[in-house]
């Protein structure tokens, strides 16, 4: 019997290579979220920024 | 629902197989292809144009943050609707190389896709917008996906005139954003589209027949037949014409709009006409094409011509 192969699913560098492309993609995506947020929180003010701090 | 089955049973021993240990092989283009961008092209702008023309003031940034909703709503459908309509895109030509059927993506994983992105646009478009235009939107997507893509596709030579709703609504849902209801401006251009789509689809349906009927949808052309499809064009297109007329003569646009319209209006009719008399020959193909090709140009124009209107008028140079 041959042993098992413990080093599981190996990528290629194509696979690895699209796999930070998405990465990357799911990243600005949720970077434009936050800035989105961000900015529409200041615009539909001023009761946000007039709170006591 | 015959159609249905029989389609869905051709197609699924064509769709590659990958395994499901197997690491995913799609690219960040194959997720955009998923959101459709031609399409989106459209809606974008139609939205676009309902968003500028709303009386009324909104700001830039919330302005923007609508538009980005409503695309990625658009998108959104459009991935789902590529998930469920996966078994026969693979047997039509024009489809076949599209992610899901091409196996670079999962069905599973553009259904995730699709429905993360359906939720969060409406979510993020009602909190950062208002609610009611939220509603239109989610609405949208639903008609599109459930009512067209699920429902009439397959079933009904109707399909894309009553699915043609959902490609009708940006425009509506743009208005909202701004104005928080509906008023008969934004039905009418909702009726542009919606009038619009029968002509434009089943002129690419005439060229495409043979594809749609080897995957057993049935469109206007394979169900009825070429002859029948050239009369209802000509219908539609002789009653979109009054209609692409109607935001000038209820007065809620000047002469500049009039007149593109009317223009306009008589190329689309002439066109419509020659796809009804052209029935032989190379004029038999010729025809569709160009209305095809015409009908894109006319809701781009119609509509930039609303925008073009109403900035004249707001600067003080309306006709």
């Amino acid at each position: 019997m041959s042993e098992p192969d413990d080093n599981g699913i190996v990528l290629t560098e194509e696979q690895k290579r699209r796999r930070r492309a998405r990465s990357i993609a799911i990243a600005i995506s949720l970077g434009v979220l936050v800035v989105l947020f961000y900015w529409v929180t200041l615009v539909k003010g001023p009761a946000v920024l007039q709170r006591p701090l | 629902m015959s159609l249905v089955s029989e389609g869905a049973d051709i197609a699924r021993p064509l769709r590659p197989a990958l395994s499901r240990a197997e690491p995913s092989l799609a690219g960040v283009e194959d997720y955009i292809a998923l959101l459709k961008p031609r399409v989106m092209s459209l809606v974008v702008f139609t939205a676009l144009v309902g968003l500028l023309v709303a009386p009324g003031h909104v700001h830039p940034v919330i302005g923007f943050t609508a538009i980005l909703c409503i695309a990625i709503g658009a998108g959104a459908s459009g991935a789902l609707n590529m998930w469920y309509d996966a078994d026969i895109d693979a047997i039509m030509s024009r489809t076949a190389k599209r992610p899901i059927p091409a196996g670079r993506i999962e069905p599973g994983e553009a259904l995730a896709f699709g429905t993360t992105l359906s939720f969060g646009s409406v979510a993020v478009f009602g909190v950062l917008v208002n609610w009611f235009a939220a509603a239109l939107l989610a609405f949208t997507i639903f008609f599109y996906v459930v009512i067209y893509t699920m429902w009439l596709k397959r079933s009904t030579p109707q399909n894309i005139v009553i699915g043609g709703a959902a490609g009708a609504f940006p425009p509506v849902v743009g208005w909202a954003a701004v104005t928080g209801n509906i008023s008969l401006e934004p039905v009418l251009m909702f009726l542009i589209i919606f009038l619009w789509t029968p002509p434009h689809f089943w002129a690419l349906g005439l060229l495409k027949s043979d594809d749609y009927a080897r995957a057993g949808v049935p469109m206007l052309p394979v169900v009825a037949g070429a002859d029948e499809t050239r009369k209802q064009i000509l219908i539609y297109s002789v009653i979109l014409a009054p209609v692409g007329v109607s935001p000038w003569a209820f007065g809620f646009t000047g002469y500049t709009y009039g007149v593109v319209a009317l223009v306009c209006s008589a190329i689309m009719l002439h066109l419509a006409w020659r796809v009804f008399r052209d029935r032989e020959g190379a004029a038999a193909v010729s025809a569709p094409r160009r209305l095809f090709a015409f009908s894109l140009l006319y809701v781009f124009v119609l509509f930039a011509a609303l925008l073009a209107d109403h900035a004249l008028a707001r600067f003080g140079f309306g006709l």
